[in-house]
């Protein structure tokens, strides 16, 4: 059964088993967790899972204990494609010689993005050249949460953190988070696309369909953290949604290179006055803070016009006006 | 946590983890619980969907969920998110 | 000692013979990335596999660094992992190589060695694989392409042995070695298997409670490569140092078996002597250039002079009691180092081979002369000056210059 046929609701998904198990020392709140339990309840059979060092590597692995129910790599930061590499390599290999069964193993390599825009892109690049059976799922909380909350590749124009401070002089990150998953449907994948977990049904689906692919794929997932955005622990979830709603991280996907908005971003180019302003979606976070103060108005005006520029250019590649 | 520590003779090479983490009880780190209110709750399972760790779990023989202190940290996404707002997080 | 077993002379230089023993030693995957001069080690195995020579995985990593985990995370899949570099490349692994030995992947690698940069250089010194000794791999060196081929066959059964499961990197000197034709005796592949066998994985108690085979595999999951804290990381780098101590034994046991079958012995497989039965001084060196160094030997004792040479075969684990016993009746010892440690006051060997003999009663002097950095051709000459040097040393009882630089332009 493909993830296209595959029809289930929210008593299905809980009645398959959890494979990324309680006791986790993830903070309260920590959206990045509810996608690597979700991740985990849309696989499809024996799968060998390697992760790269970050939040939920850390949490999930601390000695003697461990959240995982399948096997399990950790090496190092940016090894992540790297591992999945050797991995699948090694079965590949010793099913030919008959050393292992023939039952197919999905291969999931999973990276903050630390560990996939920045230290971890050589890694990653090269895999998907190389064209490995593989799933890629990036967790995307916005900069290195494991370390303190410095800046990534991945952290927004404007957010504030550790190391790019919204100080006097500068009014937080300058720089603007790298279009990674563009960056990855330009490598000629298969299935890239992107998924916030408050739509996780559709999280679930593109997992799978991540899977059914016979080479790489990619899965960028939006992945609040309370802790490193000072917002509220209760709407993490909530924040994966309005991210969405203000076009800010738009679901999509990109089969072959062709790109289609996911639902929850269709309607909203079918009816554009559901869209929300980027304020809805920053006032509450801490990292953002400084942006409604008078003399950064200039900075929250950029934001919106980057958005919708963005959002536009989106619209475009998926042949939509 | 174990207080009772092993020695190097006895535990497994490359850190090959000896426990699984159901066993490390998170529960105590909540300042807020959940309460839910039986009437409003229509069983949709979001919370169990959305719970980072796991702590609400369906219990098909009951038909109803259950709520797994032990794991719970208090975060309050199930108050948050339940479509009927039937669980709201009280002071412990 | 004869060979118990048909073997075959071909011409092969040696990164071809380091290529033909890994592609006999029934590898599964090979993760590797090019650098001068171990290039043509990838390239032939590269022409192994377009022809359907091997069934070997081949993996063309985009670095190095990627290189090593690959193979790491192979190996821990349950696969043979054979790779191979050289300097800026190993030195790129070089976090990998910790992880590789703690996670305790018995991942074999050749390495052309060649100087590290900067100011780059391609040729041959040790700099690369010494500044590596920390990170818990055995290390051997070959004096020839016969040992560099039969020392990467012998790696395997070392490293996958369940006593030590630790990576094994053989150096063989770059360009002098890895690209000069010599006579190679080669085994068939049969051989090769059989000597080798197949790799054993050793069962682990996993958090499920199951003893399990120690490799990613879906019916036994098993959390490898953890965070460890305070309270536990260190007893895992005290088991790293036991499979260490563990390698001496097994390192000799497979030199002898492996001489039972080709006739060939590497010493007691952890150090070589030559002629030091009576010698008064000696040198001490790694690699190729013990080669030169035993014809100097010869030449020396054709006059009359009664002089050795030990040559340390396996650096890492240190063999201190075959280095103790092997210089029991030498006076002057010179060790010779092809690389530097800055600052350290001598090279790395020197360092070693002092530190096991402070301990002993009676100390013979020891010497050091760095040497050959950078490819710098050492010629006989100029090594025969290091005995004369030692003898000087005997006659006056004193050492004017403990660390000196052969062949240096001042």
């Amino acid at each position: 059964m493909t993830a296209q046929e595959w029809k289930f609701n929210s008593k299905d998904i809980a009645n398959k088993p959890e494979l990324f198990l309680s006791g986790h020392r993830a903070c309260a709140g920590c959206a990045p967790a509810t996608v690597l339990r979700l991740v985990m309840k849309a696989t499809r059979g024996p799968t060998i899972v390697t992760e790269a060092t970050g939040c939920m590597e850390v949490v999930s692995s601390i000695y003697p204990y461990t959240s995982w129910a399948t096997p399990w790599l950790h090496t190092a930061f940016e090894t992540a494609a790297a591992n999945a590499s050797g991995i699948e390599a090694a079965l590949k290999i010793l099913k030919k010689k008959g050393r292992i069964s023939q039952e197919h193993v999905d291969v999931i390599a999973i990276a903050g993005d630390g560990g996939t825009f920045d230290i971890g892109f050589q890694a990653l690049s090269g895999a998907v050249e190389r064209g490995h059976d593989f799933l890629f799922l990036l967790y995307d909380n916005e900069a290195y949460m494991n370390t303190g909350i410095q800046r990534s590749g991945g952290t927004p124009h404007g957010a504030a953190t550790t190391t790019s401070p919204a100080g006097r002089a500068i009014p937080g990150k300058l720089e603007y988070k790298k279009p990674l998953a563009d960056i990855m449907v330009a490598h000629n994948m298969e299935y890239v696309a992107t998924a916030s977990p408050y739509y996780w049904k559709d999280l679930i689906t593109k997992v799978r369909k991540g899977l059914e692919v016979e080479g790489p794929a990619f899965l960028h997932v939006f992945a609040p953290c309370p802790r490193g955005w000072r917002s509220n622990p209760a709407k993490s979830i909530e924040y994966s949604k309005l991210a969405v709603e203000t076009c800010i991280f738009p679901v999509w996907e990109a089969v072959n290179g062709e790109y289609s908005l996911s639902i929850p971003s269709k309607v909203l180019s079918l009816a554009p006055q559901r869209k929300k302003p980027v304020s809805e979606y920053l006032k509450g976070q801490g990292r953002f803070r400084h942006l409604f103060r008078p003399e950064n108005k200039k900075l929250l005006e950029e934001i919106q016009n980057i958005t919708d520029k963005r959002w536009q250019k989106l619209l475009k590649k998926c042949n939509l006006p | 946590m174990s207080s009772e520590l092993k020695g190097w003779k006895q535990i497994a090479p490359a850190g090959v983890c000896s426990k699984s983490s159901s066993s490390f009880l998170t529960g105590d780190w909540k300042t807020y619980t959940p309460i839910r209110d039986l009437e409003k709750c229509t069983r949709c399972l979001t919370c169990v969907i959305f719970c980072p760790d796991g702590a609400i779990r369906w219990i098909p023989e009951k038909k109803d969920i259950a709520f797994d202190m032990n794991f719970c940290k208090g975060c309050g996404i199930c108050a948050n998110e339940c479509p009927t707002k039937a669980i709201k997080m009280k002071l412990e | 000692m004869l060979s118990k077993v048909d073997q075959k002379m071909m011409a092969l230089a040696g990164d071809q013979a380091v290529a033909y023993a890994a592609k006999q030693s029934d590898v599964d995957v090979v993760a590797a990335y090019p650098i001068t001069p171990q290039t043509i080690i990838v390239e032939k195995f590269s022409e192994y596999v377009a022809n359907g020579e091997v069934e070997t995985e081949f993996v063309c990593t985009e670095s190095e660094h990627s290189a090593m985990t690959a193979s790491l995370a192979a190996s821990v899949t349950g696969a043979r992992a054979f790779t191979a570099t050289a300097s800026a490349g190993l030195a790129l692994m070089h976090e990998m190589l910790f992880v590789t030995s703690g996670c305790r992947a018995p991942v074999v690698m050749a390495i052309a060695n060649r100087a590290l940069s900067a100011p780059l250089n391609i040729h041959g010194d040790h700099s690369d694989s010494m500044a590596q000794r920390d990170s818990g791999w055995i290390q051997m060196y070959a004096e020839n392409s016969q040992e560099a081929y039969d020392s990467i066959i012998q790696a395997f059964k070392i490293g996958e042995n369940t006593n030590v499961l630790l990576p094994v990197m053989v150096g063989l000197d770059g360009f002098t070695l890895s690209h000069t034709l010599e006579n190679v005796q080669t085994f068939s592949d049969e051989l090769v298997h059989e000597f080798i066998g197949p790799r054993k994985i050793p069962d682990v108690l996993t958090h499920e409670a199951k003893k399990s085979p120690f490799k990613l595999d879906p019916k036994n999951p098993m959390t490898m490569g953890p965070i460890a804290l305070q309270n536990y990381y260190f007893e895992f780098k005290r088991q790293q140092e036991e499979a260490m101590k563990n390698a001496i034994e097994i390192i000799k046991d497979v030199n002898n078996k492996f001489a039972d079958l080709s006739g060939r012995k590497y010493g007691n497989g952890l150090v070589e002597d030559y002629k030091l039965d009576d010698a008064e001084i000696a040198a001490i060196c790694l690699g190729s250039t013990a080669g030169t160094m035993k014809t100097v030997v010869d030449e020396l004792r054709a006059t009359g002079t009664k002089v050795g040479l030990l040559r340390i075969r396996t650096f890492r684990p240190f063999p201190s009691e075959d280095i103790i016993s092997a210089l029991k009746n030498v006076k002057a010892v010179a060790v010779m180092d092809k690389s530097m440690s800055f600052g350290g006051n001598g090279g790395p060997a020197y360092h070693e081979v002092r530190h096991v003999l402070y301990d002993l009663p009676s100390k013979p002097f020891v010497v050091n002369y760095i040497y050959g950095l950078g490819g710098r051709d050492t010629s006989p000459v100029q090594l025969k000056t290091i005995y004369v040097d030692l003898q000087q040393i005997l006659k006056t009882q004193t050492v004017k210059e403990p660390i000196k630089y052969l062949g240096l332009r001042e």
